[in-house]
């Protein structure tokens, strides 16, 4: 089960991609791992850890420190773990791990999975049979906020204020428009879902879009209700032209293992 | 659940798109399981999104001015 270490090479840590109910050697053999090489399954416990070799000179923790702050190392690394994550999800349920997590050996994995078979059984039994599909929306261009007529009274200096105040707050009150309409497409899709959440706005910048993200939702979706989980989205472009909406998916359930601490035990 | 919604047609928007980069480091980054791995113990503890974060600022940095105008028309 550990990973075989030459002492004369580089120590080779298990980087951990996701863990499964039981994982299908054939279907590993189609992807590959962090290093470029083969992805296997370490078991324990009733369950499957995937890893793949993750040589500690590149993936150590003072190279990882240093190779997240490296976007193109970062893309590739998050690619290359997202290709295991998503073919695991393609066949069955899967917990995403984190990005790098990585373990001294294939036997502190397998330990790992007799500590957490609970919770992991759990989080896998509750994402049986459903995905994650992304929502996000954009400030629509060319759509301008709507604005209550102001009561025509007063004379020109009355109407150049008004006009003046309007230019002022238009930024304002558009935002406020598009926030509200965020929350009010948010509240229909979560209704309509198993579990949903809001990640942070993406930065224009990064993201590409011409306008600004008010909405950058996910959502757990059943498979059978996917067809009516993107019929409502489309129902919700309509009844909300202010913003347009776009839906990405199918994701493995990266939102919805809640990982943010281990729980306590 | 949304069984009053008309199921749209078979391979209307949930064709496969290539994945972007910025919503693939939404989850990969920010969610997914925290297991605490052996030799990541360390960066997991000080948080993985702020050293990444590092990378996405500095090439932002390196793409153009910070982001202003929030809504179409404003001037940028």
């Amino acid at each position: 089960m550990s990973t075989t270490a030459d002492p004369t090479t580089v120590a080779v840590g298990s980087w951990l991609h996701g863990v499964v109910r039981d994982a299908d050697p054939a279907a590993l053999a189609g992807v590959a791992g962090m290093d470029g090489g083969p992805v296997r399954a370490v078991r324990a416990a009733g369950l499957a850890a995937v890893v793949s070799a993750a040589p500690l000179t590149e993936y150590g923790e003072e190279a990882l420190r240093r190779n997240l702050e490296d976007l193109a190392w970062l893309e590739r690394a998050a690619r290359a773990h997202h290709a295991v994550v998503d073919l695991l999800a393609r066949s069955g349920p899967v917990v995403p791990a984190r990005l790098a997590t990585v373990h001294h050996d294939d036997t502190r994995v397998a330990a790992m999975l007799a500590e957490r078979r609970a919770d992991l059984s759990g989080t896998l039994d509750r994402l049986t049979g459903r995905g994650e599909w992304g929502v996000k929306g954009y400030v629509r261009p060319g759509v301008p906020p709507r604005a209550e007529a102001p009561a025509a009274s007063g004379g020109a200096g009355a109407a150049y204020l008004r006009r003046r105040r309007a230019q002022l707050t238009a930024r304002d009150e558009g935002q406020r428009i598009a926030a509200e309409a965020a929350a009010a497409v948010h509240e229909a899709l979560a209704g309509s879902a198993v579990a949903a959440r809001r990640h942070a706005p993406q930065d224009r910048r990064l993201s590409g879009a011409p306008t600004a993200m008010v909405l950058n939702g996910a959502y757990l979706v059943a498979g059978a209700a996917v067809e009516g989980f993107a019929a409502l989205v489309a129902e919700l472009t309509d009844r909300h032209p202010e913003l347009r909406l776009e839906l990405t998916g199918p994701w493995p359930p990266y939102s919805f293992v809640d990982g943010r601490r281990e729980p306590a035990r | 659940m949304t069984t009053s919604l008309a199921p749209s047609s078979a391979d209307g928007p949930l064709a496969y798109r290539p994945v972007a980069l910025v919503d693939l480091l939404d989850r990969v980054l920010g969610t997914g399981v925290v297991i605490t791995g052996d030799i990541t113990l360390a960066i997991a503890d000080i948080d993985l999104v702020r050293i990444s974060l590092r990378a996405l600022v500095a090439s932002v940095g390196a793409l153009g001015p910070p982001e202003l105008g929030e809504l179409p028309g404003e001037p940028v």
